[in-house]
């Protein structure tokens, strides 16, 4: 019995540069680099030194704090640089590629008659791990746990979002294997969205149970659609998967062998043919941003989309978790009487004076300006109306600004990971950072409370 | 282009500085800055916080200027220099000598209350190192609206001193208060120098010099009138209505403060569930005073008789009421903070109000008191909405488990 997900309060942010649905291959990068900033809270324990050579799909470093948890190099080569921050700590990994891709190969398992077990450890050591995140905290789930559920969303409502019908298309097989594994971890069931007048290759599949959702943007994120499906209490956890993670761990299970490829969208306004690319895992970004072309020399390359990816540089590379790369420009310039003439140009959810609501259809041009200073919290029921979760945004905000953990506790940050406050952060009036202030209140509930 | 690169040397030049906060105050009022974002989402909405504080002052600026008119029309008419007007647009309203003598009147209340409100809001923004908030930019024009317009300017600089540190300042500045600066502000002189700001001398322009003279001229409110059971004075309705009566600058004018508060409404600046609210919550205490007066438990030897048995819908046109529901209850800060709760706190100002007004006749300006007393109820009120949240997350746990 499939529950349809419809939601009225969101905002749909419609941009320039939209991916055309072309797929080309991009040039072979020489140079690979796995981010780790990416895996939020991973000590890492480097398995291989600096100089030394990998196999692709061979594990590179672990977690100290979950030492079965391995993170194995997309390509086969050599570990040229590891970059260390603060402390020593690592914070970047190169890998120059060797001409001859050699893979690990795991032998072969049969995923319908396999236990539970077997298959955790197959994904642990073939590096897929990662891929499983788990709420509360918004982290590498905890091997050991069983979650009550598992959440798939298979709509991306992010502007400028990659269209995951289009990526997914022609993975049915890989993608069953994979949810055929998942479903043996939980004591619940796989709850996989799709969108509502999509065509999504996840519909067809066994053992899962669909939702078809509509409505404005955070309809996709998946926070939504837990909130919405079977909201987390205290004491429980759900894992959560992205689609294209699906495709790697399917592949694992049905070769044995970790396929880093990846179809990625190459979107934004600063990129003159925005479309979609196949690469790799950790492949540098100029290797297909620059065979589109870019509009001006001043822009932004971010992994993800615009309101949750990271910051990035072209010769950054395409994060572990990627399926989109948006290039804008940067807005680092002085607007004269920006603050009291009228705006046409750039979205706004009031009508003081910004006239986008004239042209819901429009597509806009937006930098990374932040149109405004910070300031305290003034305006108040602007958030809930982009904010489709029962939750109070800004008291919760407050709570975690405050750091009183029952308060956090009580108003839900259980069942939020930063990526939800991401649209309050964008109508934000006083350019409170939310993700971040979010962000940090995990943190502090994991440290003190686990 | 040069002026953007000067500026922009000169804000690199002194960052960090201490006395960074007071120029970039003044070079984020020419040019939008510059920040890209660092964190999280990659793109910003369009309004920052001045767009919003502008887009409540270009509200209130048709009261400013009609307040201006008001005031030398008021002074004028009491002189018996001109005939009364007749209708908003009458011939001896809008003149220029009415308009003359309210500029030399309002515009110095103007000066004053933005001059020392906002030297104050920088002072400590230098201190404290932190950006000069714009939550100023409001109460300042709020405050010359507010006041009877004979009030000496030293008043009101006091009042303004007292209003911005100790309402706002000690709280840790804009976003932290409790109570509304600007009904901080009117309050203090309220209960500080009663004389100049209550009675029935002074809110026409000449009035208090005048008084015991020979050429001695009434400056009765009607809410003053209808207080001392002397019926409403000989406006009628629509009088009211358009604002062509004594009463404090900016706020008689009912028409212009609805246009005023349709404008916020349309823009989602202003909050239409405390307006809305707050006026059914007039409206429902004006109704049950009528009732009381209609099942004769009141009887015209009543002190009270005057204000109750005036037809309900009329208290939302004359004294502050209207203004106060419009630009002051709807103050995000102060008010409640969810949407339920504003439900409740308009409605409670609304309510306590009219309550107020007829109660105390000595001071029959009762919104003021209403507001700031659910300033400090408006933590409570959202409390219980919030915890009616946090019941319900709790409940569903158990739900679960059981």
């Amino acid at each position: 019995m499939s529950k349809d997900i419809r939601i009225k309060k969101g905002l749909n942010i419609n941009l320039v540069g939209a991916a055309e649905q072309t797929t080309s291959k991009a040039v072979l990068s020489n140079v690979y680099a796995i981010n780790l900033s990416e895996f939020h809270g991973v000590t890492p324990k480097l398995l291989v030194k600096q100089g030394g050579v990998v196999k692709a799909g061979e594990p590179l470093f672990f977690d100290k704090n979950q030492e079965d948890i391995m993170f194995v190099s997309p390509v086969s080569g050599e570990l040229i640089e590891v970059e260390r921050g603060a402390r020593r700590r690592v914070l970047k990994l190169r890998i120059q590629a060797s001409k001859e891709q050699e893979s690990v190969a795991h032998e072969k398992v049969d995923v319908a008659s396999a236990s539970a077990e077997d298959l955790k450890a197959y994904l642990l050591k073939g590096g897929c791990w990662p891929f499983i995140k788990q709420r509360p905290y918004d982290v590498i789930a905890k091997p050991s746990g069983t979650p009550k559920a598992i959440f798939i969303s298979g709509y991306n409502s992010a502007p400028l979002a990659a269209d995951l019908d289009y990526v997914l298309k022609g993975k049915e097989t890989q993608l069953q294997a994979a949810i055929t594994a998942l479903s043996k971890f939980t004591s619940g069931k796989v709850h996989v969205s799709v969108g509502k007048s999509g065509n999504s290759p996840l519909a067809s599949l066994n053992g899962v149970e669909i939702h078809k959702v509509s409505g404005p943007h955070p309809v996709g994120l998946v926070g939504t659609q837990i909130n919405k499906i079977d909201p987390i209490n205290k004491g429980e956890v759900v894992w959560t998967v992205a689609p294209q993670d699906l495709i790697t761990i399917g592949d694992l299970l049905l070769t044995g062998v970790f396929n880093p490829e990846r179809t990625v969208a190459l979107v934004g306004s600063s990129v003159k043919s925005p479309k979609y690319y196949t690469t790799k895992i950790g492949a540098e970004i100029s290797t297909f941003l620059y065979a589109s072309g870019v509009n001006s020399e001043n822009f932004r390359v971010i992994n993800g989309d615009v309101l949750t990816g990271n910051k990035s540089t072209p010769d950054g590379n395409l994060g572990y978790y990627n399926v989109t790369v948006t290039a804008i420009p940067e807005g680092d310039d002085y607007e004269l009487f920006g603050w009291n003439k009228p705006i046409f140009n750039k979205i706004s959810t009031t009508k003081a004076l910004t006239f986008s609501w004239l042209t819901p259809k429009k597509k806009f041009d937006l930098t990374t300006n932040t149109n405004g200073e910070h300031r305290a919290f003034v305006v108040t029921g602007q958030y809930e109306e982009v904010f489709p979760l029962d939750i109070y945004p800004m008291q919760l905000l407050k709570a975690c600004m405050y750091k009183d953990l029952d308060e956090m506790e009580q108003l839900g940050l259980y069942e939020v990971a930063p990526e939800d406050f991401s649209l309050t952060e964008f109508v934000c009036i006083s350019k409170q950072p939310h993700q971040e202030i979010i962000r940090e209140g995990l943190d502090l509930l994991y440290k003190e409370i686990g | 282009m040069g002026l953007k690169n000067k500026l922009h040397d000169l804000k690199v030049k002194y960052q960090g500085k201490k006395m960074a906060p007071a120029f970039n105050a003044i070079h984020t009022f020419l040019y939008a800055p510059n920040e890209t974002t660092h964190s999280g989402s990659h793109i910003r909405g369009a309004d920052d916080l001045k767009r919003t504080m502008n887009t409540v002052i270009m509200a209130m600026v048709p009261c400013l200027i009609f307040g201006m008119f008001n005031a030398g029309y008021q002074h004028n008419l009491a002189l018996g220099e001109i005939a009364k007007s007749v209708g908003f647009l009458g011939e001896t309203f809008w003149t220029m000598d009415n308009l003359v003598v309210g500029l030399w009147k309002v515009l110095p209340l103007v000066v004053v209350s933005y001059g020392v409100g906002l030297l104050i809001e920088f002072i400590f923004a230098v201190i404290k190192g932190h950006e000069v908030e714009e939550g100023y930019l409001v109460t300042g024009m709020l405050v010359p609206l507010i006041v009877p317009v004979d009030i000496p300017l030293w008043m009101l600089a006091v009042a303004v001193s007292f209003g911005v540190v100790i309402g706002k300042e000690v709280f840790g500045g804009t976003g932290m208060n409790i109570l509304n600066p600007a009904l901080t502000i009117r309050a203090f002189l309220f209960f500080a120098y009663p004389t100049w700001m209550s009675g029935d001398k002074v809110w026409v322009h000449g009035a208090v010099e005048r008084a015991g003279t020979p050429d001695a001229i009434s400056g009765e409110t009607i809410l003053g009138g209808l207080a001392q059971n002397k019926g409403v004075l000989g406006y009628d309705v629509m009088d009211m209505f358009y604002g062509i009566i004594p009463g404090s600058v900016g706020e008689t004018s009912a028409l212009l403060i609805l246009l005023g508060g349709l404008f916020l409404v349309f823009t989602k600046i202003g909050s239409w569930r405390i307006m809305l609210s707050s006026v059914l919550g007039a409206l429902v205490m004006g109704l049950i005073f009528n009732w009381v007066v209609d099942a004769d438990v009141i009887t015209e030897s009543s002190k009270f008789y005057g204000l109750m048995s005036l037809p309900f819908w009329h208290h939302l046109l004359i004294g502050g009421f209207a203004f106060g529901t419009v630009f002051m209850a709807t103050d995000p800060v102060t008010a409640s903070q969810t949407n339920k709760g504003k439900w409740i706190y308009g409605f409670l100002i609304g309510f306590i109000s009219i309550m107020i007004r007829v109660f105390n006749p000595a001071y029959p300006e009762g919104v003021m008191l209403a507001i700031l007393l659910m300033n400090v109820f408006a933590p409570t009120i959202d409390h219980y909405v919030v915890q009616a949240n946090v019941k319900k997350r709790l409940k569903r746990a158990k739900v679960k488990t059981a």
